[in-house]
């Protein structure tokens, strides 16, 4: 399923963003944001609450509006066309906090949703997929129970499955675990270094430095709608440019 | 003999044991809820004593000194009690007004076909379902077919419908109507364009501030001034149209509760996965919105089906215009009672059933496993 192998020149990046601000009413939440994420580059973003990490991912599936520069994702500009929109939203899959599933279907039909609503799949087809993909993230047992008889790890490791049946070649993360008790946090982490591993592009907000550290190839930080420091992980964590750099990880890596 | 901190048994060998005598069963019952305290009991004998005033003469009234014969006049009843014959010597006028005796097959036909259509959208399993479902959506067009006549039947004029007939006609099309509608109007007035927004809010709230006895009277008199000479349309459809816009409005307000207490999270998650507008609304939210909102869906129900009533004052006969018909006649001038009561008996029993029945709907839905937060990791 991970079709995040290109087809298109491996060299062309598969999110470009450039001199990117956005707006809530007044407010000024994105800066200037410049980002280039290659093909199968994993980035971790990390920064202090409200810095606007949830903002700029959703950008880039256009949950969220951008009022200046330019978002391209796979060759394709995100504009106001709906056509645009939906061929991204066929790309990207999201993988949000508080899971999100929907709590009147059952996990399978979850899954099934999107691929027999969007992509037309015949059900038969779909459910094979669905299956493999439960399975891939360890709870197909629990195809048939709905989401409020699931605990938070195994919803959302469900969730992730989600995402995975519309055969995304980005995936995107906005803190995964953070919502979960500490014991099933592991179980979700593996699910995505898994996805690392078979050369997904991803591109994850969270605070599990641990994670970052083995899966990253980039590491983000953000602090008031601006993008501080780029660097990878090893230069991030030992060496930080940034003085609000140092000050979040002497924080946040001090417990 | 026990000393304290001894124990009886050993750890984890503990039985389940009855609970200690006078804790359950009826008379306990009755001591926790109805004499637990001083204030409790005083009230429990004052509603007692109502009861006791109130039942009996009712029931004597009512059934044991009641005339139930068929006479021309009340004045012709004998007996204490009431006088049933205000009913029994016209039951098809309450029932049906003045439909024609040999077309009367087709309300029953209309009136069999709807418990067929309550019983396919609303029990739990129904063979072929998908396919009866065609049925359903054919209801209102083979129902005002059948009831009105053309197309092969006798044309029957909307005047000559009347009492319960009417007053179901009225209010099972405010029924269905209103809740697409209803629908409609909530989500034109969270949608993030301004004009449909401003459009639906608008609509909702003139509806919502004006009586629904206003826009009848508008209906009624005033509507046909704004057609020229020789244009009318039915009086019945004009007022079905008033209905179905009132009740409309409502409907909406309640659905937009629902609405929002759907977690924007399910929108989202519905768009990223590539879903459209429509197909994340109907899908997702919606089933969601609905759920929450029935009570207050059913409650409206309620609330619309008694409004029908008002009708019977801009001249229509349904189930109250039709007794006040009646009494207006000098044979049963004086025998009101009888007549109100049985018209509010015929009002109270789809109402209770309504009720009931949004009642074990909210608890079947709670029952489901998809009601559960959050179960407990094995
Ligand atoms: N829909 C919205 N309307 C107005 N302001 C918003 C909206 N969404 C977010 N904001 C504001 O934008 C800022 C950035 O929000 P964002 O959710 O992107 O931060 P974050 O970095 O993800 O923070 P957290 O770690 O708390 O999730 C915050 O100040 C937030 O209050
Ligand atoms: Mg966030």
């Amino acid at each position: 399923m991970s079709s995040s192998v290109s087809d298109t020149e491996p060299g062309r990046p598969i999110i470009e963003i450039v001199g990117m601000h956005k707006w809530f009413g007044a407010f000024h939440v994105l800066k200037d944001i410049h980002l280039t994420v290659a093909r199968g580059e994993r980035i971790v973003i990390c920064g202090p609450s409200g810095s606007g990490k949830s903002t700029l991912i959703r950008c880039i599936n256009r949950l969220e509006v951008h009022q200046r520069g330019r978002i391209t994702v796979d060759g394709i500009e995100l504009t106001d066309d709906l056509k645009n929109i939906d061929e991204i939203r066929r790309e990207v899959g999201i993988v949000f906090q508080q899971f999100n599933l929907f709590p009147h279907l059952s996990i399978l039909d979850n899954c099934l949703l999107a691929m027999t609503h969007v992509r037309k799949m015949a059900r038969p087809q779909a459910e094979e997929t669905a299956m493999a993909l439960l399975e891939r993230v360890r709870i197909p047992e629990q195809a048939h129970k709905y989401p409020g008889q699931l605990s938070g790890g195994q919803q959302q490791r469900a969730a992730i499955a989600r995402a995975l049946c519309m055969s995304p070649r980005i995936m995107l993360f906005d803190e995964p675990t953070s919502a979960l008790d500490p014991e099933m946090i592991r179980e979700v982490l593996d699910v995505m270094v898994g996805l690392a591993e078979e050369g997904m592009t991803m591109l994850v907000v969270t605070h599990e430095m641990g994670f970052a550290r083995t899966v990253a190839n980039r590491m983000i930080f953000m602090d008031e709608g601006e993008i501080i420091e780029e660097a990878p992980p090893q230069t991030f964590f030992e060496n930080p440019q940034n003085e609000r750099t140092r000050a979040f990880l002497s924080q946040i890596l001090s417990h | 003999m026990m000393s304290a901190g001894q124990r009886a048994y050993p750890p984890g060998q503990h039985p389940d044991l009855p609970p200690p005598a006078g804790t359950v069963g009826p008379l306990a019952w009755a001591r926790a809820n109805l004499l637990s305290t001083p204030f409790n009991i005083a009230l429990t004998l004052a509603a007692l004593g109502f009861l006791l005033w109130a039942i009996p003469p009712l029931v004597d009234w009512a059934i044991l000194s009641a005339d139930f014969a068929v006479h021309d006049s009340s004045r012709a009843c004998t007996g204490a009690g009431a006088c049933w014959a205000v009913v029994s010597n016209q039951p098809e006028q309450y029932l049906w007004g003045f439909y024609p005796a040999d077309s009367l097959w087709r309300p029953a036909l209309v009136a069999l076909y709807l418990l067929g259509v309550v019983y396919v959208t609303l029990a739990r399993r129904v063979p072929f379902r998908r396919k009866l479902l065609w049925g359903v959506a054919a209801f209102p067009f083979l129902a005002a077919w059948l009831l009105h006549g053309g197309l092969g039947l006798d044309i029957v004029s909307t005047r000559q419908w009347g009492g319960f007939l009417l007053t179901l006609v009225v209010g099972v099309t405010g029924i269905i109507a209103s809740l697409p509608f209803g629908i409609l109007l909530a989500l034109g007035r969270r949608s993030e364009l301004p004009l449909i927004r401003a459009l639906s809010t608008g609509f909702i709230e003139t509806i919502r501030g004006i009586p629904l006895i206003i826009f009848l009277f508008f209906a009624s008199v005033m509507l046909p001034l704004f057609f020229p000479e020789g244009v009318s349309f039915d009086k019945l459809v004009r007022v079905l149209i008033v209905v179905v816009m009132f009740s409309g409005a409502y409907m909406a307000e309640v659905i937009r509760g629902g609405l929002q207490a759907v977690p924007r999270g399910q929108f989202e998650a519905a768009s990223a996965l590539g879903l459209g507008y429509w197909q994340a609304m109907g899908l997702i939210v919606l089933p969601q919105a609905l759920r929450i909102a029935i009570p207050g869906i059913v409650n409206n129900f309620i609330a619309l089906f008694k409004d029908t009533s008002l009708v019977a004052i801009i001249g229509l006969f349904d189930l109250l215009g039709t007794a006040q018909l009646i009494l207006r006649n000098e044979n049963w001038i004086a025998a009101p009672e009888e007549a109100y009561v049985f018209v509010a008996l015929l009002f109270w029993i789809p109402c209770f059933l309504m009720s009931r029945y949004s009642l074990s709907l909210e608890r079947r839905l709670d029952a489901a496993p998809r009601a559960v937060k959050r179960a407990p990791a094995e």
